[in-house]
């Protein structure tokens, strides 16, 4: 039953009007962690209670925080988004992002434990010359963490502006001064107790959407597949459609996906947060599982979206497709799962989780704020410039003003880009967290003649590499600059950009041998291996 | 590995880190690492090339049955995603099992 061409999707939606519900909810949310970061600054004194929690947090307690770290606005909005328009190809890219998770157990999270103290560039510069490679590390880690950043802050604003109807620049300002009051006073425990409210909220709000969708299908997954196969006769939504168009391409994506994670550097952070290195692995356990979960689950919000949105006149004939009523609110999709929530339960349902994806914007927020900060306070300040004499309220004094400044170049960043496509930004951080984090990390970790020289021009190689192709790609260079024709013919530069930067290391290292590092390589490896020493 | 035997701390630091024992230790941790990293790789970008090159595997419908409407990549993509949880759990049981024991074994040899 082909809708009316133009027909103007006729939903009411509460959506940018503010409820009695969502303003609850959302003071609700707000004053609970402002609470807790009052409990949380009392026992947040010295620099490893400030970036690492003292060390406390249990296995399961950083479990549900690095779920909550991880499942952005980004994912729950936007895969939910893209399933109920493009079907298929939106479980295909939702894979993606679990897929770093079991390489990250595998290849990082114990080491990084074991040799580290606050940030991933302390092992990559655990046995090497400090200075050079200590402000190589930071740069791909600010990077990294501004790009990421920008995305959300720019995100958050829209998002906040179309549910709760509040003008972007405000938006900014409230989620940059709520944020920082977490960071600035409850340091890395206040913030880690946010993530686990936010994966929690964001858990159960998802867990019911889903259940109330099925409860239209009888519980059935093929009910819901044949509604929505049949409703878009021409969308073929149960097969893959563009996103792997290009095998290589595809891959490419794989890969930034999957080894981004293992230079996302308020993601490595975290590890530092629990007792040991068996607490960091038992707690990508967990977090495996809540993502998976998480994952699994999504498709199902966005399928019985595309459905259950659909409008019907008064003798039950359908007026208006469900697709159509999602992109007049937002055309990329992102609004798909509010407003699914008010249809099935009306606006205090809305109100939830908008409310929830509030929280979830101010949790990944802070979270990059610390980890942002920490990088400049911890790696360049205290171990470059101080060369590691500096006293603990010296420490303590410069991550804090460090986190003033990185929170507000992040709302100064999210107002300039106000209106700009974003959404690119996510993919370069990925990319560069793949090409210039990664692989330092990992030749740090295991191979035994790596250099300091070798470091430094691994991260160069793989973070310019990354950025220029990305700003050669369509994504870019044409979308953004409007040329003609992208002069790099990929959308995903990872599969070319972390092999340059393996390269790099390894043939620069092979050229200048480094001794001294060699002999610490074998001194280190009662630590990296059985935790002998680890702070 | 056999039960630990009755230790005494005798080794310095370098003894044990040139140890047959610990250097199995550290050749083990990253075998099991890389055979599993190898599993996922095979899982995920099997899983991508198949879909990317052979849509019409992917489209099949699991049954012949006229109503039939799940295709093999609905069932592959969640697959995917439950092995890769697999994957690390496997990890965490050998983890806990073999690996600490054995690790709290070769710290105790250690003279401090």
């Amino acid at each position: 039953m082909p809708p009316a061409p133009a027909a103007a999707p006729a939903f009411e939606s509460s959506l940018g009007h503010p409820t009695f519900a969502s303003i609850g909810f959302f003071f609700l949310i707000i004053l609970v962690t402002l609470v807790i970061t009052w409990w949380a600054a009392r026992k947040t004194r010295t620099s490893s209670e400030y970036y690492a929690a003292g060390r406390s947090v249990s296995a399961l307690q950083n479990g549900f925080a690095l779920a909550g770290d991880y499942m952005s606005a980004a994912s729950f909005l936007g895969i939910s988004g893209m399933v109920a328009l493009k079907g298929y190809d939106g479980m295909i890219y939702a894979t993606g992002w679990l897929m770093g998770w079991p390489a990250l157990m595998f290849l990082v999270a114990e080491p990084l434990r074991n040799l580290g103290k606050f940030t991933f560039a302390d092992v990559v510069a655990y046995r090497l010359r400090q200075g050079p490679v200590r402000i190589a590390a930071a740069v791909g880690g600010i990077l990294t963490t501004i790009f990421y950043t920008i995305a959300q802050m720019v995100g958050s604003g829209s998002l906040i502006a179309l549910m709760f109807g509040m003008p972007f620049v405000l938006a900014e300002v409230l989620v940059g001064a709520v944020m920082l009051l977490y960071v600035l006073f409850g340091g890395m425990l206040a913030t880690t107790w946010v993530q686990i409210i936010k994966a929690v909220l964001l858990l159960c709000g998802v867990t019911v959407l889903t259940g109330l969708v099925m409860s239209k299908f009888g519980f059935s997954l093929p009910a819901l597949y044949r509604a929505a196969n049949d409703l878009y006769p021409a969308k073929h939504l149960l097969v893959p459609g563009e996103l792997t168009a290009s095998p290589l391409d595809a891959i490419s994506l794989g890969l930034a996906l999957m080894f981004g994670l293992l230079g996302l550097p308020h993601i490595l952070m975290r590890f530092y947060t629990v007792p040991d290195a068996k607490a960091a692995r038992v707690s990508v356990l967990y977090a495996t599982g809540l993502i998976g979960y998480f994952y699994v689950i999504i498709p199902i919000v966005g399928f019985g979206a595309a459905v259950l949105l659909s409008l019907k006149d008064g003798t039950g004939a359908m007026t208006t497709l469900g697709d159509k009523v999602i992109t007049a609110f937002d055309r990329g999709g992102n609004m798909a799962a509010p407003l699914l929530a008010e249809a099935m339960w009306g606006s205090a349902f809305l109100g939830f989780i908008a409310a929830v994806a509030f929280a979830t914007i101010l949790a990944v927020v802070a979270g990059l704020t610390l980890a942002g900060a920490s990088a400049y306070s911890h790696d360049i300040y205290v171990s470059v410039i101080k060369k590691g004499r500096a006293t603990e309220e010296e420490q303590v004094k410069a991550a804090k003003i460090a986190t003033v400044i990185f929170g507000v170049v992040a709302v100064a960043l999210g107002i300039a880009f106000q209106g700009q496509n974003v959404a690119f930004m996510v993919g370069l951080a990925f990319a560069i967290a793949a090409s210039a984090n990664f692989p330092a990390l990992l030749m740090a970790i295991v191979w035994k003649r790596f250099t300091t020289w070798g470091a430094v021009w691994s991260i160069l190689v793989g973070g310019l590499s990354s950025v220029s192709m990305i700003v050669l790609s369509k994504t870019v260079w044409v979308d953004l600059f409007h040329f003609e024709q992208a002069i790099f013919p990929m959308k995903n530069p990872a599969i070319f950009s972390m092999t340059a930067a393996f390269a790099a290391g390894i043939v620069v290292s092979l050229l200048t041998p480094e001794p001294e590092a060699q002999k610490k390589f074998e001194s280190e490896k009662l630590r990296t291996y059985l935790g002998v020493g680890a702070e | 590995m056999s039960a630990a035997p009755p230790v005494e701390a005798s080794k310095t630091a370098t003894e044990l880190i040139e140890s047959p024992d610990f250097r199995a230790l550290v050749r083990t941790r990253w075998t099991v690492s890389f055979t599993l990293l190898g599993l996922l790789f095979v899982g995920y970008y099997g899983y991508i090339l198949l879909v990317a090159t052979a849509p019409g595997v992917v489209a099949r419908r699991l049954s012949e049955a006229p109503d039939a409407i799940t295709n093999v990549g609905l069932v592959l993509g969640i697959a995917t995603l439950v092995f890769a949880w697999i994957l690390t759990a496997v990890y965490v049981v050998w983890a806990n099992r073999s690996y600490d024991p054995e690790v709290e074994r070769l710290k105790s040899q250690l003279r401090r």
